[in-house]
């Protein structure tokens, strides 16, 4: 393991320490993890060369798990405990997964409503599963650097919802992951683009992944990236196109079948060979050795465009749905960023091409540029490029809200809101004398709740009693940076309070986490805490960095005695890192400097945005 | 000093009007989140990002409200003693009422596209000519009280909009 750099108290640490930051495209037919070398952000390959990892986790008999192209290689006999695709299943619940009877897996619901599927080690989330994947892309990185991670960037698709995202960061947290931040892949592409490019104006990017459909239209200027609107579909992608060519094969011979769950995996990676062939042939033809008999099939590529016709429209019409919620014409698109492998498929440029009337853009690679583009934003937020000018302004994807009267829903936060936010809505009371108030926190567009996303349920407890109608209860929902939300409910007039992090319950507890996190690691006590004591050194390390940096920046806002105590704060924590052997004890130690530079930090916020104020003033002089 | 307390317009450094530049608006929000975005301080710790949370909250906040014409024209007639208190003020002239109606009759019996268009032109017309007045009463006139009445119509042609446009998204 490298050694952590420790300066002496009172010295600044080289301003040039580079702080290792990842980018993660975290796929669902594969991931990637790339990061800025020498200024140029490029993917970092595995022992043999590869850069792409495929999103496969095969559990083996015992402890052993094959991650990647070995598990490919092994799904089409092992197929019950080779999870592909798992990215579907993130944040999602049994009644989500339509398709489940086409999918070889047994699914099991678990407690919070969450799904899991069944393997040879025993239940496993799609959290469990995505951490593996992670996991690997996080030890890859560490190998390459010979170094710890500062952080990574993971980017998931515009359209995921809170559940989702929260079950993302949640696999981040189990592979031991710093997440800098969550961004939307299509955000990262136009990242990718816009600084190699240096191009300014309305751009939609066209991301069809293996299983979800993102179509985002953002606006660029001076190196502020703006989400206008986002839009797609997130159980549409390359999967259904080879389902779709599979069951076409299938009905030209209706003798056959498809029974078991070798043949359904068999079936669909004869269809996917068949799907990438026909990019550049005219005609192929499909073989599968199925249980039930041997399939061969010729099949067209016009063949292929008939068969796959409505999952492209059902493209073009989410299309035409983020460009009507951007107040935008296709005429004031300026270009076309094409992502993900699936949009190598001749009938998806050519529709796109058709829709807005010039050739779509697809110089990078679209299966690494998303990746790209999260490793330059990694880069920015680890703080190795200060003169960046790089702000992203994301916004939130699907509508939240709370259930009403009748089952409807009162919308508290609309789609497409510029994040972070905090809005707020006050309710009342339906009964006299009524001291409790469920809340029911959804996400959705839908006026029913029925048809939108449950993602928690609470209650506000010990309201005073009061006739129907009389109390006042604000209710504020916040959504973060990441698109994460939290809910508070506060009876204006007594002030009795409550709160929730939305742990969708589709996500996990920190418990559960913790729990996991054991599991995970099951080495020697001694390990653990080894592993306890470096982490909690790292994040010292990293305090002490941030207050030094701090300090040289706004230290002359700070009066004798307040620049006296945080010194002394930081001499303590410089001691403790390097006497200090107990993990909890340390982490007290930089939890009081954190508080202890609270108020500091309050003043230098105030005084930046003096700045931009004062900055804008000359501006317009 | 600015504070999380001061009001948009002072957090933005505009006038406080009724008419403001749309292009000013968008370079000032850009400028103050430059500043205050959480990302800007993702390697400073739990303090430092919460803080800057709650500055580019609220600055979104304003932003939001800054640059929608209705919702400037509420917030200004509040700031000014003349809270809008749409829930419980419904009361419009007749005149406007009635043209309510046959825009919501001519809503109901219209099923080609085309003279839905023709629907939606008609109202953002009136959409304009409202913010116009608005306009006036608020930094001409200087007369808030009178203000509420136009924003209370124009809540009512926002709706409106938003159904015609829920019943054109059906049909295209």
């Amino acid at each position: 393991m490298a050694l952590l750099q420790i300066s002496e108290p009172g010295q600044s640490p080289d301003p040039h320490q580079r702080r290792i930051a990842v980018g993660i495209d975290l796929g669902t037919t594969h991931s990637l993890v790339a990061s800025v070398r020498n200024g140029v952000a490029e993917c970092l390959p595995d022992d043999d060369g590869r850069v792409i990892l495929p999103s496969v986790v095969r559990f083996m008999p015992g402890q052993g798990r094959q991650i990647g192209f070995d598990a490919v290689q092994s799904a089409a006999s092992d197929p019950v405990n080779t999870i592909a695709s798992v990215k579907r299943f993130m944040g999602r619940g049994l009644q989500d997964i339509a398709d489940r009877s086409k999918l070889p897996y047994e699914f099991t619901a678990s407690d919070q409503g969450m799904l899991s599927i069944q393997t040879v080690q025993g239940p496993k989330s799609p959290v469990e599963v995505s951490a593996e994947i992670l996991a690997t892309l996080r030890y890859r990185a560490e190998d390459t650097f010979n170094d710890d991670l500062y952080g990574a960037v993971i980017t998931v698709p515009a359209y995921f919802d809170d559940a989702q995202r929260q079950a993302t960061k949640d696999a981040a947290q189990l592979a031991g992951l710093n997440v800098l931040r969550l961004i939307n892949e299509p955000t990262a592409a136009a990242i990718a683009y816009g600084l190699d490019n240096a191009s300014e104006g309305v751009y939609a990017v066209f991301d069809l992944g293996g299983g979800t459909f993102d179509i985002s239209i953002l606006r660029l200027t001076q190196g502020v990236f703006e989400v206008l609107s986002t839009g797609g579909d997130s159980a549409l992608g390359g999967d259904d196109y080879d389902q779709a060519l599979a069951d076409a094969a299938m009905a030209r011979q209706p003798a056959l079948q498809a029974a078991t769950a070798e043949d359904k995996t068999v079936l669909k990676a004869a269809a996917r060979a068949a799907k990438e062939a026909l990019t550049n042939a005219d005609a192929v033809t499909l073989h599968a050795a199925l249980s039930t008999g041997s399939l061969s099939v010729q099949i067209s590529r016009a063949d292929f465009e008939q068969a796959t016709q409505a999952l492209t429209a059902r493209c073009i019409t989410a299309v035409r749905k983020a460009l009507r919620d951007a107040q935008l014409g296709k005429d004031d698109v300026q270009g076309v960023v094409m992502v993900g492998g699936s949009t190598r498929m001749p009938q998806i440029q050519q529709a796109v091409a058709d829709f807005f009337g010039q050739a779509p853009l697809n110089n990078l690679n679209p299966d690494e540029v998303v990746a790209l583009g999260a490793a330059i934003q990694a880069n920015q937020l680890a703080g190795n490029n200060a003169a960046g000018e790089l702000l992203l302004l994301d916004v939130i994807p699907l509508s939240l809200g709370i259930e009403t009267m009748g089952g409807l829903v009162e919308r508290i936060i609309p789609r497409n809101q510029t994040i972070p936010t905090a809005m707020a809505q006050d309710f009342t009371t339906y009964q006299d004398g009524q001291t409790a108030l469920a809340l029911h926190v959804v996400q959705g567009e839908r006026d029913l709740v029925q048809d939108c996303r449950s993602l928690a349920r609470f209650e506000l407890r010990g309201i005073p009693p009061m006739a129907a109608g009389a109390a006042r209860i604000r209710v504020t929902f916040t959504v973060d940076a990441d698109g994460l939300l939290s809910v508070g409910a506060k009876e204006q007039i007594s002030g009795v309070e409550a709160r929730i992090d939305v742990k969708p319950s589709y996500g996990l507890s920190d418990d559960q986490i913790a729990t996991m996190l054991q599991e995970t690691f099951t080495t020697a006590q001694a390990d653990m805490k080894a592993r306890a004591l470096v982490e909690a050194r790292v994040d010292a390390d990293r305090m002490l960095l941030a207050t030094r940096s701090a300090l040289a920046a706004d230290g002359q806002l700070l009066s004798d005695a307040e620049r006296a105590r945080i010194d002394a704060l930081m001499a303590t924590l410089q001691a403790a890192i390097q006497t200090e052997q107990d993990a909890k004890a340390l982490e007290d130690c930089t939890q009081a400097l954190a508080k202890g530079t609270e108020a500091f930090a309050a003043e230098r916020m105030n005084h930046s945005i003096q700045k931009a104020l004062a900055g804008q003033n000359i501006q317009s002089m | 000093m600015i504070s999380l307390q001061a009001n948009d317009f002072e957090l933005f450094d505009v006038p406080v009007q009724y008419a403001q530049d749309r292009a000013q608006l968008d370079a000032r929000w850009k400028a103050l989140q430059r500043e205050a975005h959480p990302d800007r301080f993702a390697a400073e710790g739990a303090a430092a990002q919460r803080i800057a949370m709650q500055w580019s909250v609220r600055i979104n906040e304003a932003y939001q409200r800054l640059k929608d014409p209705l919702k400037r024209a509420a917030y200004l007639c509040e700031l000014q003693g003349a809270p809008v208190q749409a829930e419980n003020n419904t009361a419009m002239p007749a005149a406007f009422l009635m043209q309510q109606m046959e825009w919501r009759e001519s809503l109901e019996d219209t099923n080609s596209a085309q003279s839905l268009e023709a629907l939606a032109d008609e109202v953002a017309a009136e959409q304009r000519r409202v913010q116009q007045t608005l306009g006036d009463l608020l930094d001409v006139a200087k007369d808030p009280a009178q203000a509420v009445g136009q924003v209370r119509a124009l809540m009512f042609i926002e709706r409106f909009t938003q159904e015609v446009n829920a019943k054109l998204d059906r049909l295209t």
